[in-house]
């Protein structure tokens, strides 16, 4: 399973920078602990276990039991990061996302390890583009998606030092960094990347490196793209949305994930209450089928999510705009 | 959908009649060989895909060739029959090994086999029942099979059919808590149509089972649950053989098989690290000397 990057940019593993930082915090803070489910090596907490052993607890391949839990060490008076593969820590715990940590407003950091279609070829089951439309429903949870290992590092810092629960989405794939020197990730806001006056790409995560290469490729055609890095998705940042609403022909939103609720549902429910019909919107992510075999590269092609279709669906956008 | 390959099904037909027919001792040797080939296929799939769940594959390959080719009531030239037996794979991570024995029956070509987890191949790294003959539920996330094949099971009682359910669960998997849900309803329903076949190969993704969240004492908790319990070596045909006779109790039947993870290749074995590691050629070659 390989993801090829259109750069020669040095690429970063964010499960590590997660893993590193989530040391780093317990080594501070002893109210810092881990909960897993048999995947202490795909969450890369091989370190943490050794450093901090009983800290970590593993309660095996049982994630209701997981969140569940973490609700609990909560409770008890611990800062409990719950971390599994995605799909299993979202989809097959949701009520316990629901009813035991969101409505109980517990201050529990969701770790989702692997996220979109990380895992190409072991099929839907174990792709993770659902949990933004699932989790977007869940009044009082924070979603974050770090682009870059800088921003995964804040978000851990953010999300331990909340007292209510954060759901992070962390990627498989290596990833270049795309944060300017000295960034700062602010809860609920996003940031801007790029600017240009044309269109604007809003792009979240695993996507944003594919949006900046978009970005280059539209501007040797003459067309010139604001990115945004869309970090947050819940709180939203409304405040850009609507400021780059104002100002440009088309927003494009860009995520690895399934349309029926995610940023780009977001995106375009706040641009429909404009009183004017610009801009135009367009939504690129995964749409309604589930996915057939495939690795990850052939599946972002599959569903669109290349720099090529973005720079596609911007170019449409404009046209109709 | 893939679709029958009948002259395969013929093969099948014939080593099946064979195999019914055969004195004991001639049948454990009839099994062991077409299970010994399974191995071999099963390793060159992975070898072909570069990824897969070798471990649990080889640890179930002997449960799986003798329920195909000794147990189950079923025609692979018609997938769909109303009156077949079932088999849920619940362990889904192990499709290879679940392909392996389908093909070799015939519910799809042995040809297709390389194209495991290709682009567009319906051979996904997890059973999809809408692209794959043979294949009865849609798994990979664990902690579904026994509900399922539950399900299986009662549709059977309601509507007065004699057909058995057999799900195939991994020991780490039972830390689940959907299957002690499906334990209790299945005796409570008193679902005598319905094996359970735990590979109980002490073995999960990152570590041994009974350091990660313990499952022991596995027989006495199962028969709290109102289960009948067979404990058997689940590398021994004969045992599995007896194993798989039907219910005499009026409940449940619940199969600890004892086995092996990476059972058959010597440098696999019990080992935690050939979960889901993929064979260097060199490996590949000398697990095949062991196997053919
Ligand atoms: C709900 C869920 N959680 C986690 C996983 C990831 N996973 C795949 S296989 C596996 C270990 C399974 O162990 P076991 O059931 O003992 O199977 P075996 O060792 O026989 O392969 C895990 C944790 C999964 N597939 N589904």
């Amino acid at each position: 399973m390989s993801t090829a990057t259109p750069t020669k940019a040095p690429v970063y593993d964010n499960r590590e920078a997660f893993a590193d930082e989530l040391c780093a915090l317990a080594r501070e803070d002893e109210r810092i602990v881990v909960v897993c489910n048999d995947s202490v090596g795909s969450s890369k907490l091989g370190g943490f276990r050794e450093e901090f052993g009983p800290r970590l607890v593993n309660v095996g391949i049982a994630e209701q039991n997981m969140v569940g839990v973490g609700a609990g060490l909560a409770n008890g008076g611990l800062v409990p990061f719950v971390s599994s593969a995605a799909p299993f820590l979202t989809g097959r715990s949701l009520e316990q996302v629901k009813a035991d940590i969101a409505y109980s407003q517990y201050p529990v950091i969701l770790c989702g390890q692997s996220t979109g279609m990380a895992y190409g070829e072991l099929g839907p089951t174990h792709h993770s583009v659902e949990d933004l439309s699932w989790l977007r429903a869940l009044p009082g949870l924070d979603i974050v998606v770090p682009a870059d290992r800088a921003e995964t590092r804040q978000a851990v810092r953010l999300a331990a030092a909340r007292p209510g629960p954060t759901y992070i989405r962390v990627g498989r794939f290596k990833v270049p960094d795309v944060t300017p020197e000295g960034h700062v990730l602010e809860r609920g806001r996003w940031s801007i990347l790029r600017e240009g006056a044309d269109v604007a790409l809003v792009a979240t995560g695993t996507m944003v490196h594919g949006a900046l290469v978009a970005a280059e490729t539209l501007a040797a055609s003459g067309i010139e793209a604001t990115v945004v890095n869309a970090a947050y998705i819940a709180p939203l940042d409304l405040d850009l949305l609507d400021e780059l609403a104002g100002r440009v022909e088309a927003i494009v939103s860009v995520e690895e994930a399934t349309l029926s609720g995610g940023l780009g549902a977001a995106v375009a429910s706040r641009i429909a209450q404009r009183p004017t019909t610009r801009p135009a919107v367009r939504l690129l992510g995964v749409h309604d089928e589930f996915a057939p075999t495939g690795s990850n590269e052939f599946l972002l092609d599959y569903f669109g999510l290349t720099p090529e279709k973005i720079v596609e669906a911007s170019t449409e956008a404009l046209r109709h705009a | 959908m893939l679709s029958v390959d009948e002259a395969q099904v013929a093969r099948w037909r014939g080593l099946r009649d064979e195999i019914s027919r055969a004195a004991a001792a001639e049948k454990v040797s009839l099994l062991a060989a077409e299970a010994t080939r399974h191995r071999a296929d099963n390793l060159r799939t992975i070898d072909a895909a570069q990824q897969g769940h070798i471990g649990g594959d080889m640890s179930i390959t002997d449960v799986l060739t003798t329920l195909y080719y000794a147990v189950l009531d079923i025609d692979p030239g018609d997938p769909d029959a109303d009156g077949r037996d079932r088999l849920v794979l619940s362990k889904g991570h192990c499709a290879a090994a679940l392909y392996t024995v389908l093909s070799s029956c015939g519910y799809f070509s042995p040809s297709e086999l390389p194209t495991f987890m290709a682009p567009l191949s319906p051979l996904n790294g997890h059973p999809n029942r809408l692209k794959v003959p043979g294949v009865e539920a849609n798994t990979g996330p664990l902690g579904h099979g026994l509900p399922i094949a539950t399900g299986i099971a009662k549709a059977a009682k309601l509507r007065g059919a004699s057909n058995r359910v057999f799900v195939l669960l991994g020991d780490g998997e039972l830390q689940e808590g959907s299957n002690w849900e499906a334990f209790m309803a299945a005796s409570h329903f008193k679902l005598d149509n319905l094996v359970a076949v735990v590979d109980r190969n002490r073995l999960q993704q990152g570590a041994r089972t009974e350091d990660t969240n313990s499952l022991d004492p596995l027989p006495e908790r199962l028969s709290a649950f109102g289960w009948e319990v067979r404990e058997i070596d689940g590398h021994d045909f004969t045992q599995l053989l007896a194993a798989f006779t039907p219910s005499t109790s009026g409940r449940p039947v619940a199969v600890v098989a004892h086995t092996i993870k990476g059972k058959g290749i010597s440098f696999m074995e019990d080992d935690v690290a050939w979960h889901h590691k993929v064979p260097s050629p060199e490996q590949v070659e000398a697990a095949l000397k062991e196997l053919v």
